[in-house]
């Protein structure tokens, strides 16, 4: 008996000891961006008992996969309102997997979109519009949502270039998140060269993106792609750049041919 | 003849005592676990194929890290409730304390023998899953270049160093590092529970709560702390959780390692020191339970 409350009170004191440094551990880890998920009634609503449980006993991955492969298995049904839930289940349990908030947001707005689009059973066009227009939004969600929870990484704004630029037909927003993309460690070189195209598109900002793109051309061959010398050439004559300025119209014997 | 003289501690005994502890959970097929193993990573195979090749490496990586946090976990608290309770039950712990081993070595011995078991089977399974993510990676890697053999060099760059980075990386060594030290603490706890436990089973059963309580463990604690107008009944019970118990969500950091989180050395190191306390303390805890124990 005077044995156990001896080990019960060394275990108190242990335990008061080593509070502060279980404390401080924690926190360093929310810093680093570890253990992102808050456990609460609303991941316990959307993601059911069991996966609540699995998910608080160190499981949470494995139940993100498991509702990720769901989610991908309603896809191929073409089921897109169980898509859409299934994939806020797997962003909310996984917030820090970059390839989750993609594949979401590229669900909802290219796939889902199209479909609802050439949805049959819809004839008013006015209807399957605002729903193509809601299915952008929800892609749009994804990214933005995304990026907050991993600002470091260039993947998601340069996904959201791509969704201003390829659905909105956005061309500002879109060299503003590849140009954001582009600032980032890791960033693919493209991604520079991306933001000078789509401000290139942009009325008002011709001038800026010509210095942009003739920046990226003297930089070396490697950037001299054809869209690029395209672009470039578009703007020489929008802007009227004096012939000696202007680049050469043939392609230096050196070019890569693509 | 000369005998060598009788020392309170020996490292020979010791080690004595692991190798046959490691024998004798051998003898019990524990390695099954790595077959259980091999076959989910097989059977989750036919379903990757379907997925694009980032989808198909975080899926396999998050699939095998989870396999090898459960088995392990499993296994640490399965072998180690076994070993106090059945050697009392069989009687063969008598043989052995009636020759001169202290009961700190037999402690010392059991636990080394079921920590060697847990880093052998980690080993095992760390290595299946890296091979296999190997070869995958290559596999991928090979049909990526063929399949952009047109595209522009730094597109084709790109692509393969999306690929190597999909794949392995050296921050997978350290998270699988924290799975052991998870397996390790709840091995060290259970031997714990087993110097007061009267089955193995009673053992497991206390041993699935504490699981389940030490991953509770950090929330109590932050309500403990934050003190959010409880009562006093409700503030005492989190109290105790926080004080008692270890926080085992401190250990499941490989979720947010195949995400792409890095694990600082610091941070590792931190973490290493408190899965090193936490045995520490639960083993001379368990010494000083067995110490005075009647067999």
């Amino acid at each position: 008996m005077i044995r156990g409350l001896l080990i019960l009170s060394i275990l108190l004191v242990t335990g008061l000891a080593k509070i502060p440094v279980e404390a401080a551990i924690s926190a360093e880890h929310r810093r680093e961006h570890f253990r992102a998920v808050e456990f609460g009634l609303g991941l316990r609503e959307q993601v059911g008992q069991l996966g609540f449980i699995a998910a608080l006993s160190g499981f949470r991955a494995l139940v993100a996969d498991f509702v990720f492969i769901q989610a991908h298995v309603a896809w191929e049904r073409t089921e897109w309102g169980r898509v859409l839930l299934l994939f806020r289940q797997v962003t909310t349990l996984q917030p820090r997997a970059i390839l989750f908030w993609d594949m979401a947001a590229w669900h909802m707005a290219w796939n889902a979109s199209v479909a609802a689009m050439n949805d049959p059973a819809q004839p008013r066009l006015a209807l399957r519009l605002r729903a193509q227009r809601e299915y952008f939004d929800l892609g749009r969600d994804f990214l933005e949502r995304g990026i907050r929870n991993n600002p470091e990484k260039p993947q998601l704004y340069e996904a959201l270039g791509r969704l201003y630029r390829d659905k909105y037909h956005d061309h500002a927003h879109a060299a503003e998140y590849f140009e954001q993309a582009a600032a980032l460690p890791d960033a693919p070189s493209y991604d520079r060269r991306f933001a000078a195209y789509e401000l290139s598109y942009c009325a008002g900002r011709e001038q800026e993106a010509y210095e942009r793109l003739h920046r990226l051309y003297q930089s070396g061959e490697r950037e001299r792609l054809p869209t690029l010398l395209k672009r470039l050439k578009f703007l020489e004559e929008q802007l009227h750049v004096p012939l000696a300025e202007r680049i050469p119209d043939q392609l230096p014997a050196d070019t890569p041919k693509r | 003849m000369s005998e060598l003289p009788h020392t309170a501690f020996s490292l020979r005994r010791v080690g004595a005592l692991t190798s046959n502890t490691l024998r004798e959970l051998t003898r019990l097929r524990v390695f099954y676990v790595l077959l259980l193993f091999a076959l989910l990573l097989i059977g989750s195979s036919f379903f990757l194929a379907r997925m694009t090749f980032q989808q198909e490496f975080q899926v396999l990586k998050d699939i095998s890290l989870g396999a090898i946090n459960i088995l392990t976990s499993v296994l640490a608290i399965v072998a180690t409730a076994r070993l106090l309770p059945q050697e009392i039950e069989d009687r063969t712990i008598y043989t052995i304390l009636a020759k001169p081993v202290h009961r700190g070595e037999y402690m010392l011995g059991k636990l080394a023998g079921v920590l060697l078991l847990l880093a052998i089977t980690t080993l095992l399974m760390s290595a299946l899953f890296l091979a296999v993510l190997y070869v995958r990676e290559h596999t991928v890697l090979a049909e990526t270049a063929r399949q952009m053999r047109a595209a522009p060099p730094d597109h084709l760059e790109e692509a393969l160093r999306n690929v190597r980075a999909s794949a392995f990386n050296l921050n997978l060594l350290p998270g699988i590092a924290i799975i052991f030290l998870k397996a390790a603490l709840l091995a060290a706890l259970t031997l714990f529970v087993s110097t007061f436990a009267t089955s193995n089973i009673f053992a497991v059963v206390v041993m699935v709560f504490v699981y389940f309580i030490g991953h509770l463990e950090g929330t109590a604690r932050e309500y403990w702390q934050q003190e959010h107008g409880t009562g006093w009944i409700a503030s005492t019970f989190l109290g105790l959780v926080a004080l008692l118990f270890p926080d085992l969500q401190l250990f499941n950091l490989v979720d947010d390692v195949v995400a792409g989180t890095p694990i600082l050395p610091a941070l590792f190191a931190k973490t290493a020191a408190l899965g090193g306390f936490y045995v520490t303390l639960y083993f001379l805890l368990a010494w000083a339970v067995f110490y005075r124990r009647e067999l």
